[in-house]
């Protein structure tokens, strides 16, 4: 059992710190059916931490549940050791947390550059009154925010996209467009939800290194839901997983490996 | 050869997000302008001034106004001229019961009462969307009309139900009422139009700009990534009432003096607003002068074409005018949904490269 | 009984007659959001269209009389036969096919994967389009709309006797019984039978069956062979043929007249009490609708608000019932997901 309180240091050598993000009890139902029973799991600052399952696990409503979309029936989010009350999705967005989205979820309307700007919308906060004079105040925030979004934007390399309309972009370059979104709002902590689906080998090779840098460079602590085994094995420090909205394997990639209940899950056990 | 943006490099981000980065464009606005301002009102008429360049300015606020509603925050109405009704009427009550105050002041507060009007009505579209909404809007117009034409304090109890606009000046020069000069209402308006479309401008390039695309295109994962829908958008209902507002206010005072409200704010009105900024170019401000110029040309052209050449009897020229007006719609939304403004902007990447495209 | 009482109640079942009205146009609306996903704002002026259409052919009028006259400096005006109304009805229907297949060839086939809100765009413009077409066909001043098999079997006028005499005297000494349209009592009827005749249709036949796949959804539809194009012709003829059914009833009421197109606006709080999909939410909301404002303007709008509360009623309720159930009274559940 890894300790409560203090953290641990992971096999490449990197610290991980306390707590960031802890589930009690969750229970979530949509009418008589429960997506998610009764699960608990924990976050800690920077570390990289995957939910996996099987299709209908309930992977996507966990997700959901942490960036408040989806309000649990029953159980308590403590998000940075305070119970979280019931919240709207932007009050969730603005205490620091970002998502992407598995079906693409970007401004089709917008160019790459405006996309990303959107993402620092949580750091922007010149009224109405500045913004429509535009010289002095919302000029300044403007280009401050400008370039902490270019920041992001050269470390994901699509300095080249950054005035193309995002409707005109190739399906791996727009996962990477909101990739630099929700980063762009210097999030503490980063939910990816399945950051590779319909990606090419080459495409899933790039998309991890940006994953690893994210967290190396910045420090921000990262749940991803990814179907790719290898991927997840490769990335993550810690792994739950979830089977028919019950939690049956929690721990690092080596534990769950070894872990029967998870084996049955994903090569099927006949259920009686 | 027109047209030449190279050599021109941003070096900053602020030299980037300019409204119109490249130097050509920017010598065209400042000429575009000093035309509007100091040489057109010393050679129109009364007919130019009437017929054209009055209809255009105010309905060019009107169609920016619907423009950050539809265009921007994509949340469409059909109440607009219900909201230009409230910019008429407040302005009303402000010039009878305030006959010392400027006209400026006037015309501003008629814009915000409208502003707060437009907010009351805008309140549902945080639980309905898309064309319930626009069903939704229609309660605004039918209801509004309905109050101006029913409730006697708001025509000052006048025996005709008509609300008439009396002599009103701005800084001592006669802005409303029969003996105003052509070039001082000219003037009046220019001024709004140009103030509005640079603060439409500056809105929808900067943050709140962003939060409105944002909802247009996704609201589900605006509100995800930190937009909040109540604010943004009843900010969108806010400032969009307020243009229309002003241009409700100028319509009646300015523009035509005298108003009966079920004919001249009816459900007619909206749909020209609507047509403009569909004609002129969704999410465009330049669409929406563009949009506004070609539904006001247009039936000056068709009364050109169909009375005085041809001949035809008035009648069959206005129902003419309306075959014309849907197709116009339907073949827009068919082959341009961004209108003239694309077509503009299509033309002029050509016009870059001409005459060597390769 | 006191008289107020059957005031109130008579003005009760005028609402319900005026509500099976525009339910019957609301009808034309779900026939065409359901298969298409289509909000057809121009259902109104179809209505407008098929009432101008169906009165020119009786009278013998000569298409584009005016234009025709204008431009070639002729005096047309009829081709001086009246047409039996069977016959005239006959052709608007054919003219209804005939526009049902030009909308679909000259405009939705163009728009097919548009968003919902632009093909709403496209169906105003259209609505503007066909106004200016009937009214340079047939001319804009307002016309008389009679429709008669024989001698005596015309659409009834004026109230109906049968019930004011069986209602007399209810009240006392000063009430005359009930009065109520016999238009409205035939247009009650007709749009039942309507109603039941389009339900079977839609459960029953095979043309009934592939609208609904349609309505279901598009791609799954054509993999199993329906054809979308002839699908969908079908349903804007339905609706044409519903639009006239609508057009002679309100025609024969108060005169065919560009207000037509405006009263049908009225069924758009109609499909949003009843929620787009639903064919038996368009008869209820259409009732409520009808009973409600009725209601409203006698007990509340004529009394303490000056009156004509009627033009905008309809909307208000509408607009605060959809801010507590946003689906609409039969709708189905809106789920939101990401």
């Amino acid at each position: 059992m890894l300790d409560q309180s203090e953290g641990y240091t992971t096999a490449d050598g990197r610290k991980i710190g306390p707590v960031v993000m802890e589930m009690k009890n969750i229970t979530l139902r949509f009418g008589g059916v429960e997506a998610i029973k009764d699960i608990s799991f924990d976050i800690r600052e920077g570390e990289i931490r995957a939910i996996i399952g099987p299709n209908g696990a309930g992977k996507s409503s966990m997700l959901n549940v942490i960036s408040g979309f989806y309000v649990p029936q029953e159980g308590q989010v403590f998000y940075q050791g305070q119970p979280r009350p019931p919240m709207k999705p932007y009050q969730v967005a603005r205490q620091g947390i970002a998502r992407t989205f598995q079906n693409i979820a970007l401004f089709e309307g917008m160019t790459v550059l405006d996309n990303v700007m959107t993402g620092r919308l949580t750091h922007m906060k010149t009224g109405l009154f500045w913004q429509s004079m535009w010289k002095g105040r919302a000029e300044t925030e403007e280009t401050v925010n400008r370039e902490v979004a270019e920041k992001i934007i050269d470390f994901l390399e699509i300095q080249a996209i950054r005035k193309t309309p995002v409707a005109r972009l190739p399906y791996g370059l727009k996962k990477r467009v909101e990739l630099a979104r929700a980063l762009a709002a210097e999030p503490s902590l980063l939910l990816l939800d399945e950051p590779m689906a319909g990606m090419n080998v080459e495409e899933k090779e790039d998309m991890s290194r940006f994953i690893l840098d994210v967290n190396d460079e910045f420090g921000t602590t990262i749940a991803l839901i990814e179907h790719d085994m290898g991927v997840v094995m490769d990335l993550s420090d810690r792994v739950v997983v979830m089977d028919y909205g019950k939690k049956i394997g929690d721990g690092t990639p080596d534990e769950v490996r070894g872990n029967q209940d998870v084996i049955d899950a994903y090569l099927g056990v006949a259920h009686d | 050869m027109f047209y030449r943006e190279a050599g021109e490099f941003s070096t900053t981000y602020k030299d980037d997000s300019q409204t119109f980065p490249i130097k050509f464009d920017r010598w065209r606005y400042y000429f575009v302008l000093f035309v509007a301002v100091f040489v057109i009102p010393f050679m129109v008429n009364d007919y130019w001034v009437n017929s054209i360049f009055l209809p255009f300015l105010i309905y060019a606020i009107a169609a920016i106004g619907l423009n950050i509603l539809v265009g921007y925050c994509g949340q469409v109405s059909l109440g607009t001229g219900g909201f230009m009704a409230v910019g008429a009427y407040a302005c009303y009550k402000l010039m009878t019961s305030f006959p010392d105050v400027s006209m400026f002041v006037h015309v501003i507060i008629a814009g915000a009462i409208t502003a707060v009007v437009g907010v009351l009505f805008g309140l549902p579209s945080l639980r309905i969307k898309g064309f319930y909404l626009a069903v939704a809007t229609l309660a605004a117009q039918f209801f509004l009309v309905w109050l101006f034409n029913r409730v006697p304090w708001f025509y000052n109890y006048s025996a005709s139900g008509q609300i008439n606009a009396p002599e009103r000046d701005t800084f001592g020069v006669l802005i409303t009422g029969p003996n105003t000069e052509a070039w001082a209402a000219y003037l009046f308006c220019v001024v709004f139009t140009i103030v509005s479309a640079v603060i439409a401008r500056n809105l929808t390039r900067g943050s709140v700009g962003r939060k409105w695309m944002a909802i247009r295109d996704m609201d589900i994962a605006a509100e995800i990534i930190g937009v909040n829908p109540l604010t943004a958008k009843l900010s969108a209902f806010a400032i969009s009432s307020f243009f229309v507002g002003v241009s409700g206010a100028l319509f009646f005072s300015v523009y035509l003096g005298a108003v009966e409200v079920g004919e001249v704010f009816g459900i007619n009105k909206s749909f020209l607003v609507l047509f403009m900024i569909i004609i002129g170019g969704l999410g465009s401000i330049f669409g929406s002068f563009a949009g506004a110029a070609f539904l006001v040309l247009l039936p000056v052209a068709l009364k050109v074409v169909g009375v005085d050449w041809l001949g035809w009897p008035t009648d069959i020229v206005a129902h003419l005018q309306l075959v014309i007006v849907g197709a116009l719609i339907i073949v827009f939304l068919i082959a341009e949904p961004h209108g003239i403004a694309q077509l503009w902007r299509v033309a002029k990447e050509k016009l870059r490269l001409w005459p060597f495209p390769h | 009984m006191s008289e107020a009482f059957l005031y109130t109640v008579e003005v009760f079942l005028n609402g319900l007659m005026a509500g099976v009205l525009y339910a019957l146009v609301a009808l034309g609306f779900v026939l065409i959001y359901k298969a298409s996903g289509i909000f057809n704002f121009a259902q109104g002026v179809m209505a407008l269209f098929a009432a101008m259409t169906l009165v020119g052919f009786q009278n013998g009028q000569v298409p584009f009389a005016h234009l025709i006259n204008a431009t070639f400096g002729l005096h047309v005006t009829t081709f001086g036969w009246n047409l039996h109304s069977t016959v005239a009805v006959f052709l608007t229907v054919l003219v209804m096919i005939a526009l049902a297949w030009a909308v679909q060839r000259f405009v939705f086939r163009h728009l097919v994967g548009q968003e919902p809100i632009i093909l709403f765009m496209a169906t105003i413009g259209l609505a503007y389009f066909l106004e200016g077409v009937a009214d340079l066909m047939w001319g804009s001043e307002i016309k008389t709309l009679d429709l008669c098999w024989a001698v005596g079997a015309c659409l009834p006028q004026g109230g109906n006797l049968w019930i004011e005499q069986a209602t007399e005297g209810l009240g006392g000494e000063g009430f005359y019984g009930f009065f109520i349209d016999s238009l409205d009592i035939v247009a009650a009827l007709v749009a039942m039978v309507l109603v039941a005749a389009l339900v079977a249709f839609a459960q029953y036949t095979k043309q009934g069956r592939a609208m609904r796949a349609v309505a279901d959804d598009h791609q799954a539809a054509l993999s199993v062979g329906v054809s979308l194009n002839f699908i969908w012709i079908l349903v804007w003829s339905l609706a044409g043929f519903v639009a006239l059914v609508a057009g002679i009833m309100w025609g024969a009421k108060s005169g065919v007249q560009f207000s037509l197109s405006l009263i049908a606006l009225k069924a758009l709080p109609v499909l949003m009490l009843g929620g787009f999909t639903s064919i038996p939410g368009a008869i209820v909301g259409g009732l409520i609708i009808g009973v409600g404002e009725k209601l409203f303007e006698f007990l509340i709008g004529a009394p303490f608000l000056g009156g004509a509360t009627e033009n905008w009623f309809a909307y208000m309720l509408a607009l605060v019932f959809l801010v507590f159930r946003p689906q609409g009274l039969f709708g189905e559940k809106i789920i939101e997901r990401v």
